[in-house]
């Protein structure tokens, strides 16, 4: 298989986008909903915020295996952090699915370091960012719908 | 021509058809893609160009350019000629009575909105009916609720079934004494549905309503006769008949064409202004403000000489061999599923996988050189009434081949393996 492909698509995603975690509905918490027009990608992230800390994350939606993946992984991975981090860490899983690995510093990312194979396919980083910018959105309280087309 | 002797003919084409010399004509077919050779399955967005259209403009630049219809010199008549020869090649080309009524356009969007605004919108009185399908294309559907909500009249969509096909027992039921336009698709670019659209001409006629049809998708793969069909308008673009980009043809009946005011204002559609009133140009340069695309029209006519000179009659029969292949062999690979299965189709396969978004699967095939589209074609209303967000969509042309749709299978297999 082209070792790229493989890279994209690896074990955790195909895992996540088969089984989301947290792929539910959180009543009372802020929300925002994602959409890419260009290939019809949904998702409603939830985030029950709690004196400046993510008490709960999840979504809901529907969309390709790195759309899907990414949304799912997020949610884990921000349960429990402060807003501070939540930002540096879109910060620097933006630059890992634009720049790839070495420029993101892989290494301390955990989970999110499965993302990296996705900055060799530039029309693909739109499906990966889009459940972070839509929780940005739930963060700011901008209900409106976001879009990274 | 009797039967047999047309039965003689097309088999006789058919053995001279040699695709892999087609494909020598093609320069982009010939490169690899990651390694691969590349597969190029997404003739319904665009088509690839051959050597000949690709010269024929380059020839054009280099050799004969300048401003059309205004010239007294040389290069200007050259160039006049080789855009009004091309114009002369898209009448033949569609059988249309008059090359006054061939009107050349950036594309079939263009055309589709040239006869909404010019057409419609001065017709259209409240409570007024324009009926489309449910199978358009969104630039055969946007014109129209624009010019509705305007006009206050009504967009009325007819059905289609599970397979694909137009309901025309709806159609007649929805064809009513308010319906001042029709305007439907000849080939589905989702599904690959061929309408009948010589029924739906007539049947719009018996009500007295004019019909548009968008032939973007019908013109690489079947000959039309605008003539025999009787249609009062049919569109169509250069570049997924082998052509350039930003250039198509409204063919238009001279009556209609004459009747309408101008749909932009400019240069070279009048015979004569004053602050006072302006006098409009004969047809079709009424409906040709500006410096057209003439390079662009250029390369439109050798790609219809092109075309013509294989055949399209040759084109079709290779082509059906091909989809008809490709559906057999992609209905028999588990979690596969095809969407668009009427009888009467051309050129396309749009499909879905149990459980695997389209996009994956174009990235998948992607690496392995087949170029596919996977999305909503433009047709969103189209992939809501088969419950789908988007498909994954092989569409093939005049120089694809069997080993291609090995390629395309052996492609997928390699897709389920990522999505085991």
């Amino acid at each position: 298989m082209n070792p790229e492909l493989r890279e994209l698509y690896q074990e955790v995603i195909v895992e996540h986008s088969k089984r989301p975690r947290n792929f539910r509905r959180l009543e009372g918490a802020r929300v925002a909903e994602g959409y890419n027009p260009l290939c019809g990608d949904k998702v409603t992230v939830y985030v029950d915020v709690h004196d400046g800390m993510l008490r709960d994350v999840a979504f809901q939606g529907s969309g390709c295996a790195i759309s899907t993946a990414s949304a799912s992984v997020m949610t884990e991975v921000l349960k429990g952090k402060s807003e501070a981090e939540a930002a540096r860490l879109f910060e620097r899983f933006h630059a890992l699915a634009t720049q790839g690995a070495q420029a993101a510093g892989a290494r301390s990312l955990g989970k999110l370091a499965a993302f990296a194979g996705v900055s060799a396919f530039p029309s693909r980083v739109k499906c990966a960012v889009l459940a972070w910018h839509t929780l940005q959105a739930a963060l700011k309280g901008d209900a409106v719908s976001v879009s990274t087309e | 021509m009797t039967a047999a002797r047309i039965a003689y003919m097309s088999e006789r084409s058919r053995m001279s058809f040699d695709v892999q010399r087609v494909r020598q004509d093609f320069p982009a077919l010939k490169q690899r893609i990651y390694g691969k050779p590349l597969v190029y399955l997404d003739n319904a967005a665009t088509s690839q160009k051959p050597q000949a259209v690709i010269d024929a403009i380059s020839r054009f630049y280099s050799e004969d350019y300048a401003n059309i219809h205004r010239g007294l010199h040389a290069l200007s008549e050259r160039a006049t000629q080789a855009y009004e020869g091309a114009r002369e090649t898209v009448r033949r080309f569609l059988n249309a009575p008059a090359a006054q009524e061939m009107v050349l356009v950036r594309g079939t969007t263009e055309a589709i909105n040239l006869v909404a605004q010019s057409y419609a919108r001065p017709r259209l009185q409240p409570g007024d009916e324009i009926l489309i399908s449910e199978m358009e294309h969104h630039s055969n559907i946007v014109p129209w609720q624009i010019v509705c909500a305007e006009r206050g009249a009504r967009l009325r969509v007819v059905p289609i079934t599970d397979a694909g096909e137009l309901r025309l027992d709806v159609y007649e039921e929805l064809l009513g004494p308010r319906t001042r336009l029709v305007a439907m698709t000849h080939v589905s670019n989702a599904l690959g549905t061929i309408n009948p659209i010589r029924q739906i001409i007539d049947m719009a006629h018996r009500r007295h309503a004019a019909v548009l049809i968008d032939g973007a998708q019908a013109v690489p793969h079947l000959a039309v006769d605008v003539q025999s069909l009787d249609c009062d308008f049919y569109a169509f673009s250069g570049h997924k008949l082998y052509g350039p980009s930003g250039i198509g043809v409204l063919f238009g009946k001279a009556a209609l064409l004459d009747a309408m005011p101008p749909y932009q204002g400019g240069g070279d559609m009048i015979s004569s202004v004053t602050f006072e009133k302006t006098t409009y140009n004969r047809l079709p340069y009424k409906f040709e403000a500006g410096t057209p695309h003439i390079a662009g029209a250029i390369g439109l006519g050798a790609a219809i000489e092109y075309v013509s000179n294989i055949g399209l009659e040759t084109i079709a029969a290779h082509e059906h061999k091909l989809l008809a292949e490709a559906m057999a062999r992609l209905t028999a690979i588990p979690r596969v599923r095809l969407i668009g299965t009427a009888r009467e189709k051309a050129g396309v396969l749009s499909f879905v996988m149990e459980g695997i978004h389209p996009h994956d699967i174009g990235t998948v095939l992607d690496r392995e050189g087949i170029a596919i589209r996977a999305g909503h074609h433009c047709a969103q209303p189209l992939m809501q009434r088969f419950g789908i967000p988007a498909t994954a969509r092989a569409s093939f042309g005049v120089y694809n081949t069997p080993a291609e749709i090995d390629a395309l299978v052996a492609g997928i297999h390699r897709v389920l393996e990522v999505f085991a």
